[in-house]
């Protein structure tokens, strides 16, 4: 196989100093292949937004390296310029549909500033290109002129999607992207993401604490639990068979009929000596 | 936000008044148009009276009103209705000043100081502190000593001592707008900030910049008003309903306290329309965050 897209070497984030320092990731690794897709996995504080963070530029890493297409993307883009040029490679979709879009901007107009930072295009071309990413994303004229009060969570999950298309980056963050969504919404936001995928060729990496949702949408999956990958390989093997006792512990806290909270409880694993 | 609001919405009292009234409450209404009342006999009644102001008849000091003069004439015999409808002009355009040059500053500073943050914003900070440490009357006072009385000195003083009201608002609000989701969307989109501060913080904090100038207003123009009643502001002969106050106390010995308590009324009303006003909608951009 080629050179991978994104390669992440012992990426590592503390936060605080002296005796308040706390190791939100430490040592994370892994690729990222054109056209893959990516999960990321882990429960509320295992360091898989801080990660995503990094690699989209909003906090700096404290060691590790971020190569991205061969550029080295390690440290935030300081100038406007070379923000931009990162704009058109990678993009992130929030978790909140809410407040992931100015509650006082207009869809069409959202997605019209995008599309003006990065590319010079005349009036009637943004118009055409607005239209197009609504299309895609399957929104029609008249929610690109509504406000996004009067959308609900799953359309403007749709609209942060096409905001995140809009520069046509080779990457994009999903970082739960589907969690605020009920679960059929989620459903049909999941197949928009496969069908983009399949378009355009775009690659994902995708941040989720359900399993369900990483079986559906990627490839490969990496583990995280304190900061640390502690279990990588292709999606299915990593959930089928998990060799790591903590992704049987996630595997087997997804709730099913014969499912009894407190037996998982119990068998919590201990810190891994590693 | 979503339809759960919006049906809680339905069972508030007056809800369907206020949505079809811009959102705000019917007392905040009644505050505009007294207010606009007062603008409108302040900056047109001046071009429909035929009244000088200024024109001294000493004879008739303290005359009491008749159809020429109905609010009656001053203790230099100026007719007291001219005097105060020009005196409103004055009186408004202090504070409208005060809180146009406070309120500019004021919000560049607060949103440059959320955008940049770091060391810029902590220099921001204490300087607004070290502003809101001096009572604006005393600035203005020494201002006034230094360069002289006058409405001029008055107004830049006042309008310094007036910025940490509006930045201190603004930042609060600014910043957390600045911590939501969509403005890291449009950083890692490679937006300016300058263009993420105008054109999305900026509006979506408008609501309560109007607000806190709006209250700003009436306490300006009390601060004015207090100048000039001190002999500080507004300079003799120029009408002003501060000076008015003032000049009308050596009536009040006299049995004559038509001129300051008519200038006072105003004040009063003003002010309390504009307090008024500002706190609904205070209330309103509230309701709306």
């Amino acid at each position: 196989m080629s050179a991978p897209l994104l390669q992440v070497e012992g990426l590592t984030k503390s936060f605080g100093r002296g005796q308040f320092e706390s190791l939100v990731v430490d040592g994370v690794g892994f690729e990222l292949h054109a056209g893959g897709s990516l999960g990321i996995v882990g429960e509320s504080g295992s360091g898989k937004t801080t990660t995503a963070r990094m690699l989209i530029g909003l906090e700096r890493p404290t060691a590790g390296r971020i190569t991205l297409d061969g550029e080295d993307h390690t440290h935030p883009a300081r100038s406007v310029k070379a923000l931009r040029a990162r704009g058109r490679q990678i993009q992130i979709v929030f978790q909140d549909p809410y407040t992931s879009l100015d509650r006082r901007q207009r869809i069409g107009d959202c997605l019209a500033e995008v599309l003006r930072v990065h590319f010079r295009l005349g009036r009637a071309e943004v118009g055409a290109r607005v239209r197009e990413l609504g299309q895609l994303v399957g929104l029609d004229e008249r929610q690109l002129r509504a406000l996004p009060k009067a959308l609900s969570g799953g359309q403007r999950q749709r609209v942060a999607i096409a905001r995140a298309l809009a520069a046509d980056p080779k990457i994009v963050i999903l970082d739960e992207a589907v969690s605020a969504l009920d679960v059929s919404i989620q459903a049909q936001i999941l197949n928009l993401l496969a069908d983009i995928r399949e378009r355009k060729g775009v690659s994902y990496l995708f941040i989720s604490h359900d399993l369900a949702v990483i079986r559906q949408i990627t490839d490969h999956t990496i583990v995280m639990r304190h900061g640390k990958v502690v279990e990588a390989g292709p999606t299915a093997q990593v959930l089928d068979n998990p060799t790591h006792p903590y992704t049987r512990l996630l595997r087997d806290s997804v709730p099913r009929a014969d499912w009894t909270p407190g037996a998982h409880a119990a068998t919590e694993p201990q810190e891994q000596a590693r | 936000m979503t339809a759960t609001t919006a049906t809680a919405g339905l069972n508030r009292p007056g809800t369907w008044l206020r949505r079809r009234t811009g959102g705000l409450a019917p007392s905040g209404w009644a505050a505009v148009a007294v207010l606009a009342i007062v603008v409108l006999i302040s900056f047109v009644g001046p071009y429909l009276i035929h009244t000088d102001p200024n024109a001294v008849d000493l004879s008739s000091a303290y005359y009491a009103p008749s159809a020429a003069h109905p609010f009656g004439q001053d203790a230099s015999g100026r007719d007291i209705l001219a005097r105060l409808i020009f005196g409103g002009r004055t009186a408004l355009i202090g504070p409208f000043l005060v809180v146009a040059a406070s309120t500019v500053v004021g919000t560049v500073l607060a949103l440059a100081a959320v955008w940049f943050g770091g060391w810029f914003d902590a220099v921001v900070v204490r300087v607004i502190d070290a502003i809101f440490a001096f009572p604006g009357l005393l600035l203005a006072i020494l201002a006034t000593a230094l360069f002289g009385a006058g409405l001029p000195a008055a107004i830049v003083a006042l309008s310094i001592s007036y910025i940490p009201y509006i930045a201190r608002v603004v930042r609060s609000a600014a910043l957390r707008e600045r911590s939501l989701p969509y403005v890291a969307a449009l950083r890692v989109q490679g937006v300016r900030g300058s263009m993420i501060s105008l054109r999305h913080i900026l509006p979506n904090v408008a609501s309560l910049i109007v607000a806190n100038a709006t209250l700003a207003f009436g306490f300006a123009l009390i601060d004015l008003a207090a100048l000039s009643f001190i002999g500080l502001g507004v300079q003799p002969p120029t009408a002003d309903w501060g000076a008015m106050v003032g000049q009308g106390m050596a009536g009040i010995l006299q049995q004559q306290p038509a001129e300051s308590i008519y200038a006072s009324v105003l004040i009063v009303i003003t002010v309390g329309a504009a307090n008024l006003l500002g706190d609904r909608l205070t209330e309103r951009s509230e309701a709306r965050a």
